[in-house]
């Protein structure tokens, strides 16, 4: 019963209150989608807590991405031990990466008296899943090795179960390791309080900067097309109002 | 041809008296809210002096601006690739120290302070944190401080100058300073919107304002990083950087931004200037002597018929070219040329230009006496008290010849009015100098005339925002013909 709950009522009730939750905020309340960067107010400390924490996390992510899309390519990159080797250190070592920069992050929140005035309640929620997160994963990987192998026997099958609206949870329910399930549920908790925390700045990271022109330039509206008697049905409406 | 039209500044320092009330009507209106205590859209700085935030100037330190980059430019501190990978912590950025902890003071403590044998105090307290706090600086913490060792002599623009030069120019007869009012330059090649990641920041096609859409701002914070002005600023409290808006809202109904209606040395002149888009990034990628020339050819004659032909085909307004007529700004930056961008080296194309000012007598001591007669009236424009090399690395990238003109053009009109109110000039020290910058008696008559006596109306000259049109942004109002005004509510229909 508690695996019902855990791994299939807490999956989809966690993506449809990220998918409800995000568009809901971006549409209605857009003011609130931002990063809310506290740089301004303390910056040395951040740096060291900031920056590995990110590239940790977006090394983490990816990996996690492609051993869920591409579960044959890594296994295949897997067969000799040294591949197998450099992949898990890799990966371990990043994780640490984002542990320590979590861990200086926290202490900065704590100490700074600047930073602790825009902390919030939220902040602290995210804190704690983030830890949760992020230390059950390094225990993982620590006593259940090698992940990168065995994600595809076990945890891909089960993710795309979630996807295909077909949930099989035989082959999580039977892993016997208390880490990996903590693993999935604070991953599934994570994805359910990003629409109510500061986590939904990553859905807007603004990856289209790489192909937009430098120069912004917008018209209210574009005087070239405006109404004559002829065509006065037809108009321009400008996408800034 | 890509005719723009452009809502442009003139700041005339002459006339500037430093006594703060542009920011204080700026600071009323737009910037006295939690998050944006320490932002002051509107400052004052006296020069020399490291200004707010301290040391802006120098790009070094901030990365702001551009830099020429081949037959281009660059953003210096931001950029794309830049940017995306400085997003997690931008090493670049000023902080708030870097500015000032914004505070109050704790009054009611004065009303409520048991009796004592001192005098009761309102301590001043922290307005980010609440606490008790030293204060180490302020907005314009080097206000008159124009001979000071933490202030003056760290002005970034003595960099210009060698050590004997800055010696002569701290000594105590010559020392002197000026004010230099700053608000946003609305550039032609923003470096604020070029750095914005998330596309945030625009500019007003109609009228070049530059703004920050609120509901798009991600507190990437480059803009901050970027502007090598230092006008962008982020709201620590709502995660969103702001700036300057030259008081669109007023601009749009008419009035003039509220620190240029509060003016009171009425040193600042608005109105329209129309320019070729096409030609910003040439004029941007100049080389350094050469871009103050390029950056003020980039405005068109609003007289010249071609112009006109290719302003109305790009839809500008007939009232807007009208406005561009009249405007002072095109009279002192083009037509007189004696109001220069400041700082032209950072690139951006800024639409502030600034009249310098001409400094009081050079006195000279001698034998412990202090003299302020001279062979000539204000003893000629190259002795000034602040070194042309000085006011050269302040508005014309390191041309002195540049600023020697414009002085020696402002020399001209005070000589000629002197000529004509007072007298006492003979009339061959006149025609040299009025001939030396080519300027007859009538022009510098005009310059006299919207110097010192110019009217409100004169001096802001603000192009008409059709609202009677706006209603179009928002709907096509053949859409609604006949549903507005008295209407009902249930259908109208005879008997039951």
């Amino acid at each position: 019963m508690t695996n019902y709950l855990l791994f299939i009522a807490l999956p989809y009730a966690s993506l449809a209150v990220f998918l409800v939750g995000s568009i809901y905020r971006y549409i209605n309340r857009g003011f609130s989608v931002s990063s809310i960067s506290s740089q301004f107010l303390e910056g040395r400390k951040l740096f060291w807590g900031s920056q590995p924490f990110h590239w940790g996390l977006f090394v983490l992510f990816f990996g996690h991405l492609i051993a869920f899309l591409f579960p044959r390519a890594v296994i295949a990159w897997n067969g000799q031990p040294v591949r197998l080797l450099i992949l898990e250190i890799t990966a371990f070592s990043f994780g640490l990466c984002a542990l320590l920069g979590l861990i200086l992050l926290v202490n900065r929140r704590l100490t700074s008296r600047r930073v602790q005035m825009v902390t919030s309640k939220m902040d602290i929620v995210v804190f704690i899943v983030l830890l949760t997160q992020i230390i059950s994963g390094l225990l993982v990987a620590y006593h259940n090795r090698w992940g990168s192998s065995w994600f595809a026997a076990f945890l891909t099958p089960y993710l795309r179960s979630i996807f295909v609206f077909n949930p099989q949870i035989d082959a999580v329910a039977s892993v016997n390791s208390l880490s990996l399930q903590i693993h999935i549920v604070s991953a599934f908790s994570l994805i359910a309080i990003i629409p109510f925390t500061r986590f939904i700045h990553f859905l807007v990271y603004p990856i289209d900067y790489v192909w937009r022109s430098y120069q912004q330039v917008i018209w209210n509206w574009n005087r070239k097309n405006i109404r004559t008697s002829r065509s006065h049905s037809e108009g321009h409406r400008s996408l800034n109002n | 041809m890509d005719i723009r039209s452009q809502i442009s500044m003139v700041f005339h320092l002459d006339k500037c008296i430093g006594c703060h009330t542009c920011s204080i009507a700026c600071k009323n209106i737009w910037t006295d809210r939690k998050g944006a205590e320490y932002m002051w859209w509107n400052n004052v700085e006296t020069k020399p002096g490291t200004g707010y935030p301290t040391k802006w100037e120098d790009q070094e330190i901030y990365k702001g601006g551009w830099e020429k980059d081949g037959d281009s430019v660059s953003l210096k501190g931001a950029g794309k690739l830049r940017g995306l990978k400085n997003i997690f912590h931008n090493p670049h950025m000023p902080v708030l120290d870097d500015y000032y902890e914004p505070w109050t003071y704790k009054y009611q403590d004065l009303f409520t302070a048991p009796e004592g044998d001192d005098q009761p105090t309102a301590r001043p307290v922290s307005l980010v944190t609440g606490e008790q706090m030293d204060v180490q600086a302020g907005p314009n913490w080097d206000d008159d401080l124009g001979g000071s060792k933490d202030y003056a002599r760290q002005d970034v623009n003595m960099k210009a100058l060698s050590s004997a030069e800055q010696e002569a120019m701290f000594q105590l007869e010559r020392m002197t300073f000026q004010y230099l009012p700053r608000i946003c330059n609305h550039c032609l090649n923003p470096a604020c919107v070029a750095s914005c990641p998330s596309g945030a920041l625009y500019k007003r096609g109609e009228d070049g304002i530059v703004l920050i859409n609120q509901e798009r701002c991600r507190a990437w914070r480059m803009c901050v990083t970027a502007c090598p002005y230092k006008k962008s600023y982020y709201n620590w409290h709502t995660g969103k950087s702001e700036k300057c808006v030259l008081c669109y809202p007023r601009l749009e109904s008419g009035q003039a931004p509220a620190c240029f209606h509060s003016c009171v040395g009425r040193i600042r002149y608005l109105g329209v200037l129309l320019y070729d888009a096409d030609k910003i990034e040439k004029a941007a990628s100049a080389p350094d002597d050469q871009l103050v020339d390029a950056h003020l050819d980039i405005y068109l004659d609003p007289f010249d018929p071609e112009v006109i032909k290719q302003a109305k085909a790009n839809g500008i307004a007939d009232s807007t070219i009208e406005a561009a007529q009249k405007s002072p700004v095109y009279k002192f930056v083009k037509v007189w040329k004696l109001a220069l961008p400041l700082h032209p080296e950072f690139r951006t194309l800024p639409n502030l230009f600034y009249v310098p000012a001409l400094l009081p007598t050079m006195a000279t001591v001698a034998n412990g006496v202090y003299d302020t007669t001279s062979k000539s009236l204000w003893n000629g424009v190259e002795s000034n008290r602040l070194p042309m090399k000085y006011l050269a690395s302040l508005f014309s990238a390191g041309n002195t010849s540049k600023i020697v003109e414009v002085m020696k053009r402002l020399m001209a009109v005070r000589l000629h009015r002197r000529g004509l109110t007072v007298g006492d000039l003979n009339s061959a020290e006149i025609s040299t100098a009025m001939n030396e910058v080519q300027m007859n008696g009538d022009t510098a008559d005009a310059i006299f005339r919207l110097t010192a006596l110019a009217t409100f109306d004169e001096r802001f000259v603000i192009p008409p925002a059709h609202r009677e049109e706006s209603i179009e942004m928002l709907e096509n109002t053949a859409d609604v013909k006949g549903n507005t005004g008295f209407g009902f509510k249930e259908r109208p229909a005879r008997g039951l």
